[in-house]
């Protein structure tokens, strides 16, 4: 198990075109780092320096400590797991999972132990003497991780694993690698396009775009603090409602009534005076439906519904407005980029499933102006970021993690002990 | 559903009939045709034949069977030696994968049916340097495999030789060249699937004793370096010897199998560099050559081998006629006289069993080593009876080319 540490990397290709331009990222040893993006951010051109697959423009590939940039891939002891993974119908699943170590030629008993470390893991133990056209497909996938798991890599290397699978193996699988990760405590590196997969994976997420780190957070900074309106498009689902506002004193004038500011983040518009709200829709709600000592912390307005969508333990309602034409470019440019369908000038609120708010009614709504963001809409920058409050989120995950790999570490510890008595 | 088609498909319009609607597993097995001995795959795999021929069918995830189409089309322009795409169907009801439709390469065997073959002609040497030969072909290509293993390839026996074909794209990545690295990884893969593919033999009983798994499998990195350094290394030499040195170094290529697309030399007074750009597609010269004197399509070492039995008969006919014999009409005469009754006497069960032209190959081998122990020429019509009676009943039943199982091919 090793730290990953990048330091300024760069890949251009032949005619010039950065696919990566200056990205430093420091993995730490044990850690689950997902890296997120649309298509072209550079994601797995990044995954593929690390394992060897591309040459380094300039920079350097720091892993466990050693420089890797000129190793070959197989001098690097990453394992891609399950890169089509094929299973031996001949051979018992033991053996499906022991052949790397045959192939090495490393001694009988040495691979019984590893195989047997590996299938206690995995739960494949009472399956080890059995051939494989037996087993469930999830059992198969955990075969192709015992494989990786045997080979005792320094991390583990994941493209786009499950981009393949329907979308219920999709789901078990999920669970199945985080389960994994936090169980051998090893370093990981995840490569996706889909942000839901990235936020329920990641001890931290890398956020790229067009080559370049946006964001290096835990989920829930991401998420409650994004630095650019980028960010804070790509992660949530359904994505986050950006409104044009106008700046007046402590208050934005949005099509949804006045938002009242706190003094910090009136004080960071800076005499803008077109700016965007970004509002998630889980903070709206049926202002019928918000007790008396919760609605003066935020806003009511009244607003026509358009749709809604009843889901059983919430609802969405979809709500149009008005926006300038300078701010629909702008937002339909951002939806282009995140290959989202097109942002149509509507708000996605969320709102309790009891809500008898119904199609086509004007209905009263309460925003909860606590959580609101505001970005400049030409830089995109986040203006009202607390930077301080985000850091505190992912300081609390990365104390999770390291309590976590070191109860992994006893635990493997105390196997070994075992093993050896 | 929809259906994407390549032309020519003409020949198989009848596979829209088929109930493309429901699982490949559940069809009627009136529809499929048995084709044994195939490779692993992680897909529901199933063939039909369809208009005199046969079709392979994997059910796979959409993303995947538009890219596996689209640089499997791309490939077989380019000549690269590769199986034959027909179609994809899309968009089936109830969410199911797509369907990739593939032509079934005729006459083709698979790596386990090689191994485990009585006939142990084909040493497991043999089948790893095709191997490694195709991974050079796709690397020059700049194709990278992610997949390359014995199950993803098929083998033709091609004049004594083994031709091999890339047989599965889902993996593949396209590039203008690749890098160091994605050659070593590739080769990497490739050492590691083969080593478990032959391990699994071993497990089933299916391998030969004296054959090491772990050994064949470690010799693949270093055969694999040898062929790529033999065919792109830059050669320097003095101005003297550069004609005999290109001469010697095209011919070599040749001998390897591949051909020579561009070669650059830059001269200067301290001596001259030699650079070769090698052509990535299936060599092709004798083929087409044997494909315009007689209409045959036969493989690249089969092609040289009816050539050079074309170029004997001439000289016969010349000898007998005293003066020189135009070459088409040598090569009609041939075909008529030598070749055509020699495929016409394969006894019909144990027609489809090799290519029309390796029967030929085989019977001219054969044909050689009754007159080396006779001490005299026993002719081709006793060498082939000897051979129909005592060499290709050895090869086993299973490998008889489907589209001749179910009796859709004539005997052209």
């Amino acid at each position: 198990m090793a730290s990953i540490e990048m330091k300024h990397i760069v890949k251009q290709y032949g005619d010039g075109f950065p696919a990566v331009n200056d990205v430093s990222l420091d993995i730490a040893e044990g850690e689950f780092m997902i890296l997120v993006g649309p298509s072209g951010c550079g994601k797995s051109t990044l995954l593929r320096m690390i394992v060897g697959l591309e040459d380094i423009t300039s920079g350097d590939m720091i892993i466990g400590g050693k420089r890797m940039n000129d190793l070959a891939p197989r001098d690097r002891n990453l394992s891609m797991v399950f890169q089509n993974y094929a299973l031996y119908p001949h051979m018992t699943v033991f053996e499906n999972i022991a052949f790397p170590l045959r192939l090495s030629k490393t001694p009988d008993d040495e691979v019984r132990r590893r195989v047997t470390e590996a299938s206690d893991v995995l739960e494949l133990g009472e399956h080890l003497d059995r051939k494989p056209a037996n087993l469930s497909g999830g059992q198969r996938q955990r075969v192709a991780m015992g494989r990786a798991i045997v080979r005792q890599a320094e991390a583990f290397l994941f493209d786009e694993p499950l981009s393949n699978l329907d979308a219920k193996l999709r789901g078990q699988m999920r669970t199945e690698i985080s389960r994994l990760q936090r169980r051998l405590g090893i370093t990981t590196v995840y490569v996706t396009h889909d942000q839901t997969e990235a936020m329920t994976l990641g001890d931290r997420v890398c956020v790229l775009r067009k080559g370049k780190i946006q964001q290096v957070a835990s989920p829930r900074e991401l998420y409650e603090q994004p630095v650019n309106l980028f960010v804070a498009g790509f992660i949530g689902s359904p994505p986050m409602n950006f409104l044009p506002a106008t700046p007046e004193g402590n208050r934005l004038k949005t099509p949804f009534g006045d938002i009242e500011l706190d003094e910090r983040r009136a004080a960071a518009l800076g005499g803008r005076d077109l700016v965007l709200v970004g509002i998630r829709p889980e903070y709206f709600e049926d202002a019928s439906l918000v007790d008396e000592p919760k609605r003066s912390l935020g806003s009511i307005f009244r607003a026509r519904v358009d749709v809604t969508e009843w889901l059983g333990d919430s609802q969405f309602a979809y709500i149009p407005y008005e926006a300038p034409e300078a701010v629909t470019a702008q937002l339909r440019e951002l939806a282009r980029e995140l290959d989202s369908e097109e942002l149509r000038t509507q708000a996605i609120v969320s709102i309790d499933s009891t809500s008898r708010i119904r199609e086509g009614q004007e209905a009263e709504f309460w925003l909860d102006s606590r959580k609101i963001h505001v970005f400049d809409p030409q830089s995109g920058e986040n203006l009202t970021r607390d930077a301080e409050a985000g850091a505190e989120l992912t300081r609390m995950a990365t104390q999770d993690r390291v309590e976590q790999v070191e109860e992994s570490k006893a635990r493997q510890g105390g196997a070994t002990a075992v093993g050896a008595a | 559903m929809r259906f994407l088609f390549r032309p020519p498909a003409a020949n198989a319009t009848g596979l829209l009939s088929l109930p493309w609607d429901q699982p490949l597993e559940k069809w009627d097995p009136a529809l499929l045709l048995e084709v044994p001995q195939r490779g692993i795959s992680r897909h529901v795999v199933r063939f039909v034949a369809n208009g005199g021929h046969v079709f392979a069918l994997k059910e796979i995830n959409e993303r995947l069977a538009r890219h596996e189409y689209a640089l499997l089309g791309e490939f077989e322009e380019e000549g690269l030696p590769t199986v034959s795409v027909l179609g994809i169907c899309v968009d089936r009801p109830g969410d199911q994968e797509a369907i990739l439709v593939t032509r079934y390469l005729e006459y083709s065997m698979s790596y386990r049916w090689l191994f485990s073959s009585p006939r142990g002609e084909h040493s497991a040497e043999q089948l790893l340097d095709t191997l490694v030969e195709l991974l050079v072909r796709l690397h020059l290509a700049g194709v990278f495999w992610g997949d390359c293993s014995l199950s993803n390839t098929l083998f033709r026996p091609d004049a004594g030789a083994l031709t091999a074909y890339l047989v599965d794209a889902e993996t593949v990545e396209r590039y203008p060249t690749l890098s160091p690295g994605q050659r070593a990884y590739d080769v990497d893969l490739a050492r590691e699937r083969m080593g478990a593919e032959m391990l699994d033999l071993r497990c089933g009983g299916l391998l030969p004793d004296d054959i090491d798994p772990i050994e064949i499998a470690d010799s693949l990195p270093r055969r694999y370096e040898a062929l790529w350094e033999e065919v792109t290394h830059e050669e320097v030499f003095g101005v003297e010897e550069q004609q005999y040195r290109m001469t010697e170094r095209l011919q070599r290529l040749n001998d390897l199998g591949f051909d020579v697309d561009e070669v650059e030399l830059i001269t200067s007074p301290k001596g001259a560099r030699l650079r070769v750009r090698t052509r990535v597609a299936e060599p092709g010269q004798h083929r087409r050559e044997v494909f315009r004197l007689t209409g045959l399509e036969v493989q690249e070492r089969q092609a040289r081998r009816l050539l050079n039995d074309i170029r004997a008969f001439r000289a016969w006919l010349e000898q007998k006629s005293g003066g020189p014999v135009p070459e088409s009409f040598v090569a009609h005469r041939w075909l008529s006289e030598v070749y055509q009754p020699v495929v016409d006497a394969i006894p019909p069960d144990l027609a489809g069993r090799l290519a029309p032209a390796e029967v030929f190959h085989e019977v001219l081998e054969h044909r050689w080593f009754l007159s080396e122990q006779a001490h005299r020429d026993v002719g081709t019509a006793e060498a082939a009876e000897s051979y129909f009676a005592t060499v290709l009943p050895k090869t086993p039943k299973e490998v008889t080319t489907p589209s001749m199982m179910t009796g859709l091919v004539g005997d052209d």
